[in-house]
């Protein structure tokens, strides 16, 4: 690599956090004119780096160098003024205000001169059509936030960065939300971006994108850097083998469960009172692993909420072994054999300062009483220590507080947690998102051994091999509606994209 | 609802009792309002109605810096106790010279337009402590108001020795601020409705049009990407205090006069009465939105019903009950519009 082309230089970057080494001389060097992509597992510094180069975290050592000269940000507003710009996959946004309000948040152009703080509406509204207009965005400036769309606010988030003419801009997980049609246009205004000179740091899982979007990749693992690539001269094995640091032969365990004949619950026609699920209707069998496909906000998490009676039904029919259900609220679903595992683990499953036996028992209280009314340690803690075996949950005791513990291991506690009310249909929602994967394996044969055990499962997830690895038959939804069912056994990933853009 | 028509019965009734509940407060009112009139029926005759106004001027600049708290997605509960503080300082700057027991015997009454700005830097203090405490320690605006406002009214309490003061000058009451614009028939419209209005028109220029107004909103909305973006958060929050502030003090202004002297209840409970007209005005407790049109309304009706009970001769006592109800009635009619339904 010559020099001159080199737009950003990151080297020897190291990040220490209370106990954890985050970055171990981490490096990363983008050339003009490309897209260049970062990955690595959750954890594997990714985010640490990139706060690093906007500021947000300072760097314990380390030098980073835009064209040849050194800088150290010391907040996101200054980067973004060197032109280093950053699309976070959480956008943050001011939802109540309008379009050209966020894109120029912090900077209004102001009326005549400028020496008075008045805003002049009209300067701004031109900025941004213009913006618009450069990168073929069909969005109207003055359209209020919190009423579009997240792959329109996000196409304005990347406006934003173009708006700043920056010359690095990060695209963090871009596509989560995206439908095909808006992952095409996205990858034009990359192209488009790469052609002008810029250097894209594009951060995904997805292997399928990366090998095509980009010139080079570069692999983390653990805060260290591991190796810098062409794409083109790299596999998908090859990928995960330098991401994972060992052969990974199987990433999923045999599918040995028996699918028994008998229905364990019937779905008829089931269409949501406040978001956009409509008449979904299937049948689930016992022992079963049901995957459900779809890009985001296609109805997938409303569908396990609308079953467990968490959200709201407009209409629609329930019936479990044959018999009608309400499932009108999670305590009643709860009663009658479900368990929810919900999709946002910090938000709605642990409680992050409460410890790993409080966490385990939360949901089966009442079976741990004496005397009707007073809660029995002994008992707490024998089913606690039950879950902590079966789940092979890694922990120093039962009274560690939850939050201290790896992702992967949070999710066993709350899986721990379900199967201690004895459910017989378990709803899970990405319950291996933010894992490593290592772990995964872990939860891919825990729900194995529990569709074994005759158990019946249901699981949302957004990537697709996992689907594929796992369930034996995939519901697709999209739009809302159900668009389709495929066997995992036969079917292909395009075949499951083609169902999830039918109504989307 | 584009196509309205459309619906389905069951649909069109729910559509049609949302509506409601989205205007309900509005819609409660006025129906109160009708029943008044029905009761008494010199509620809408011209005094009346330029009395309620007048009253609307008078609590009208307090609601607006209560509003830019709340659309900063806070509160604050020092308006009234600084309205009592600066109403004690005005009223003991201008007080009559000669006048019998004269707090600050050796003073002439200095140019009004001094004591405006004085009143006014004062409140501005208070509320540069309450943006300095709330945007540099992260204090709950809660919290940091309700000491500002024990601390104000501790110190109104000590310097006046909780002395009475009244014998205003009149170039301050009758030739100023209650100087007579013109009349409606036989009632007159006082100078502060001019002054309310002059103030309403600032302010809706600094929210709409300035730099600051747009910040204000935008940390409400979202403090976090306000930073990213380079927002200067910190000061953002202490200008919208202190702004607040400078309101407060101006309302303590004009109440010495209209009341003619200060006493120790004066402000009392004036920045809940403030924060109910507020919340009636659509201007939500979730942070980031708000109309000044909105805010004008809310204290409009406000003033509608307490006019209205005065006329229908409820007591003082239940007056209270009353405006708790609304202010809860309020919050949950708002709240309905922002929780997300499952």
């Amino acid at each position: 690599m010559a020099e001159q082309n080199i737009l950003l230089r990151m080297e020897g970057i190291c990040k220490t956090f209370p106990g954890v080494k985050a970055l171990d001389n981490a490096q990363l060097t983008v050339r003009k004119g490309t897209v260049h992509a970062l990955m690595g597992e959750n954890g594997a510094g990714k985010s640490t780096l990139m706060k690093c180069l906007f500021g947000i975290y300072s760097k314990d050592a380390g030098h980073i160098y835009l064209d040849g000269k050194e800088i150290n940000f010391k907040n996101s507003r200054e980067a973004l003024d060197n032109g280093v710009a950053m699309v976070h996959q959480e956008l943050n946004q001011a939802l109540k205000r309008n379009v050209m309000d966020n894109i120029w948040l912090g900077r209004y152009p102001k009326m005549g001169s400028g020496k008075l703080p008045v805003v002049s509406e009209k300067k701004m509204y031109d900025a941004t059509m213009k913006v618009f207009d450069e990168l073929g965005v069909k969005v109207n400036p003055k359209t209020v936030m919190s009423t579009m769309p997240v792959s329109q606010r996000q196409m304005v988030e990347i406006a934003k960065a173009v708006s700043f003419n920056s010359k690095i801009i990060v695209l963090d997980e871009p596509t989560s939300s995206l439908t095909e049609t808006e992952v095409e246009h996205l990858f034009e205004i990359i192209n488009m971006l790469r052609d002008r000179g810029c250097g894209i740091i594009y951060i995904s899982h997805k292997m399928e994108e990366i090998l095509r979007i980009s010139d080079d990749v570069t692999i983390m693992r653990d805060g260290q850097y591991i190796a810098t690539r062409a794409a083109k001269d790299l596999t998908m094995d090859e990928i995960i083998r330098l991401m994972v640091g060992r052969e990974l032969t199987n990433r999923f365990p045999p599918k040995d469960n028996v699918v028994s004949n008998e229905n364990i619950m019937e779905v008829q026609g089931i269409t949501a009172m406040y978001s956009h699920l409509k008449d979904v209707s299937f049948s689930l069998k016992k022992g079963e692993i049901l995957g459900v496909a779809g890009l985001d906000s296609s109805g997938r998490t409303e569908l396990l909420e609308n079953i467990f009676g968490y959200a709201t039904r407009k209409s629609g029919k329930l019936f479990k072994n044959g018999k009608p259900i309400g499932n009108k609220t999670s305590r009643e679903s709860i009663q009658n054999g479900f368990a929810l595992l919900t999709e946002e683990r910090r938000a709605t499953g642990i409680f992050g300062i409460l410890n790993i036996q409080e966490n385990t028992v939360i949901s089966s209280l009442k079976k741990y009483l004496n005397y009707g009314f007073v809660l029995s340690n002994k008992k707490m803690a024998e089913k606690t220590k039950w879950s902590i075996d079966a789940m092979h949950i890694k922990t120093p005791s039962q009274k560690t507080k939850i939050r201290s513990l790896s992702g992967g291991n949070q999710q066993k506690v709350i899986l721990g947690r379900w199967l201690l009310t004895q459910p017989d249909i378990l709803l899970l929602d990405e319950p291996t998102r933010g894992i490593d994967v290592g772990a995964k394996y872990e939860i891919y044969q825990l729900i194995l051994d529990l569709a074994k055990q005759g158990k019946s499962v249901i699981m949302v997830s957004s990537e697709m091999p996992e689907l594929l690895g796992v369930c034996n038959r995939i519901l697709v939804m999209s739009g809302g509606r159900l668009a389709g069912e495929v066997n995992a056994d036969t079917a292909t990933q395009e075949e499951i994209m083609t169902l999830a853009a039918k109504y989307a | 609802m584009q196509n309205f028509k459309a619906l389905s019965n069951k649909d069109k009734g729910r559509y049609i009792a949302n509506w409601m509940l989205d205007h309900a407060m509005i819609i409660i009112i006025i129906l109160m309002a009708i029943y008044v009139q029905s009761q008494k029926p010199a509620f809408f005759k011209i005094p009346s109605l330029v009395n309620i106004l007048s009253l609307t001027a008078v609590r009208l600049p307090m609601a607006l810096g209560v509003a830019g708290c709340i659309i900063l997605a806070g509160t604050d509960l020092s308006g009234g106790r600084v309205a009592g503080l600066t109403a004690f300082i005005s009223a003991i700057l201008l007080q009559k010279a000669g006048a019998s027991g004269k707090f600050l015997p050796n003073l002439t009454p200095p140019n009004l337009l001094l004591v405006i700005l004085a009143v006014m830097a004062i409140g501005a203090i208070v509320g540069l402590v309450n943006g300095f405490c709330m945007g540099k320690f992260k204090l709950h605006p809660f919290i940091v108001t309700l000491a500002t406002q024990m601390i104000t009214y501790g110190v109104y309490l000590t310097v006046s020795g909780s002395k009475q003061i009244s014998s205003l000058d009149t170039s301050y009451t009758t030739s100023f601020v209650t100087k007579s614009l013109f009349k409606i028939g036989p009632t007159s419209v006082p100078m502060y409705v001019l002054l309310a209005i002059i103030l309403t028109a600032i302010v809706w220029f600094i929210w709409n049009k300035t730099t600051f107004g747009k910040n204000m909103f935008a940390v409400g909305s979202n403090e976090e990407a306000a930073r990213v973006s380079g927002v200067n958060v910190l000061l953002t929050i202490v200008g919208v205090f202190m702004m607040a502030g400078a309101l407060y003090g101006y309302t303590g202004f004009v109440e010495a006069a209209r009341l003619g002297g200060s006493t120790a209840t004066l402000g009392l409970n004036y920045e809940s009465d403030a924060i109910a007209a507020v919340v009636i005005g659509g201007v939500s407790f979730v942070g980031g939105t708000g109309k000044i049109s909105g805010v004008i309304l809310g204290v409009f009706m406000m003033q509608l019903i307490m006019s209205g009970m005065t006329f229908l001769g409820i007591s003082g006592n239940v007056t209270y009950i009353i405006k708790g109800a609304v202010i809860l009635v309020a919050c949950i009619l708002d709240m309905r519009k922002y929780m997300v339904k499952k």
